[in-house]
């Protein structure tokens, strides 16, 4: 009889205490939830992509509720997503300021110079290692399509040795800005039609000497700006993309047209 | 046996990963980011060495003494499956930010074969309670290593140029391999 009365008694009383023990800790350690933070994670998207900064949709979701985030601060889900937040948490939503990712890189190999041949792994992370990569300037698109390879969703083309945003499919989600191990490709405002497409610091001489259509920092576009809209650092010329009209003054003015409409010409390039 | 032998030795000699060969799941099923990785060897650091300290308890204060230890397997999962529910509600509570760096790998490790490895190991060789918890200790240290060099060669890999055949979870197979033949190395040391 003891054979058999241990063994249950044994193991149906550890049983029983883990589970009393368990339902105090879960009534003590409670921690509470807001119903709002499910609401507002139903409505998101679920991809937990981690675009929003926040670690999954489910950390966006807590800060949307704490108040922490903006209710439209899901980059992928766009205006639609936002409205159904906003209604939970009963605001209006703001109007989504849309951002695209763009590389800022013109370099096709019909354009720049390159230092050296790279025959090695088609990875720019691992092509940028070995002295910098093959082109001549420090700052450009490698092009062995690093960011083409991340890119969920189908945006980026190679386009002659120089990686393209297609700015109506790009949703922001910062893969590529993250892996680019140039740091070329930065997000700007989607109604941007004008764009410096170039990061080199260089002095305009050396930008001559290895590229055709970088930033040679003349500072035409400077000077003839109606708005004021730009900064100039380290030899090269940025937009303010909040003070641009897309007036495009600038892009008449740059003897190399480094300063592009964002899409229309990419799409021409890449057809 | 001194503490510091039993230390050194589960970490490298009879390191529970690459000597014993257990809890490989996770080893290979984690490793692919060093951040992960961490937060993955701190959750099962904690519940080794605290399973360790409640099983040996369990079996020597009521196992033994009626001789039903035959269902130590049993009863063990039973102590670290709620331990770690009970731990994981603790940490939520207490420190949000330590939730949040390992809280997601607790629940995976409840029916780790690493934990209840150790807990039994630990009754085999008829160790003393702190011998048990250094023992854990030890454990759970050697897989946080094995898991953080692996996690280190898989971040390099991903640049390596691969054969296509090779690439992704066979690669990680052979490095793995290849680092336990190179911790067969320790052994002697103790």
């Amino acid at each position: 009889m003891e054979n058999i009365l241990y063994p249950i008694l044994v193991l149906g009383g550890i049983g029983l205490l883990f589970g009393v023990l368990l339902s105090i800790a879960s009534v003590v350690f409670k921690v509470e939830v807001d119903p709002k933070i499910e609401e507002v994670l139903e409505a998101l998207p679920g991809a937990n992509c981690g675009a929003c900064g926040f670690p999954g949709c489910a950390g966006l979701a807590g800060a949307i509720a704490e108040g922490k985030a903006p209710v439209n601060a899901c980059p992928i889900g766009g205006q639609k997503v936002a409205d159904n937040v906003a209604q939970i948490m009963g605001v209006n939503a703001e109007a989504v300021d849309k951002n695209v990712a763009v590389v800022l890189c013109q370099g096709s190999k019909s354009k720049s110079k390159d230092k050296a041949i790279y025959e090695g792994v088609q990875d720019c992370r691992y092509e940028a290692e070995l002295a910098d990569g093959c082109k001549a300037c420090p700052y450009g698109c490698l092009g062995c399509g690093t960011c083409y390879d991340v890119c969920d969703f189908d945006a980026i083309r190679m386009v002659d040795g120089v990686a393209v945003i297609d700015k109506d499919k790009c949703t922001a989600c910062m893969k590529c800005i993250d892996i680019c191990p140039k740091k070329i490709i930065e997000l700007v405002p989607y109604d941007n039609e004008y764009i410096v497409k170039c990061k080199s610091e260089d002095k305009g001489k050396e930008v001559r000497g290895y590229c055709d259509i970088g930033c040679i920092a003349c500072k035409l576009c400077v000077k003839n700006c109606p708005e004021d809209a730009f900064t100039f650092e380290n030899n090269l010329a940025k937009i303010i993309y909040d003070k641009c009209t897309n007036c495009g003054i600038c892009e008449e003015k740059c003897p190399t047209k480094c300063i592009w409409t964002s899409n229309e010409k990419d799409q021409e390039a890449a057809s | 046996m001194n503490l510091l032998t039993i230390l050194v030795s589960t970490v490298f000699v009879n390191n529970y990963v690459f000597a014993r060969f257990l809890g490989i799941c996770p080893f290979l099923g984690v490793s692919q980011k060093t951040e992960t990785a961490t937060g993955m060897g701190l959750a099962v650091t904690f519940v080794i060495t605290m399973a360790s300290a409640i099983t040996y308890l369990v079996y020597h204060s009521i196992l033994d003494p009626l001789g039903i230890g035959y269902l130590q397997t049993l009863t063990f999962i039973l102590i670290i499956a709620s331990l770690v529910q009970f731990i994981e509600l603790v940490i939520r509570k207490m420190s949000p930010s330590l939730y949040n760096g390992m809280g997601v790998f607790l629940p995976l490790i409840t029916t780790n074969c690493v934990v209840l490895g150790v807990t039994i190991i630990n009754i085999q060789d008829n160790l003393t309670f702190l011998d048990s918890v250094i023992n854990g200790l030890g454990a759970s240290l050697g897989f946080f290593l094995a898991l953080i060099l692996l996690a280190g060669v898989r971040e390099k890999l991903e640049l390596a140029d691969v054969p296509e055949a090779l690439k992704g979870v066979p690669i990680a197979l052979v490095s793995a391999g290849l680092m336990s033949i190179a911790f067969s190395g320790f052994s002697g040391l103790v």
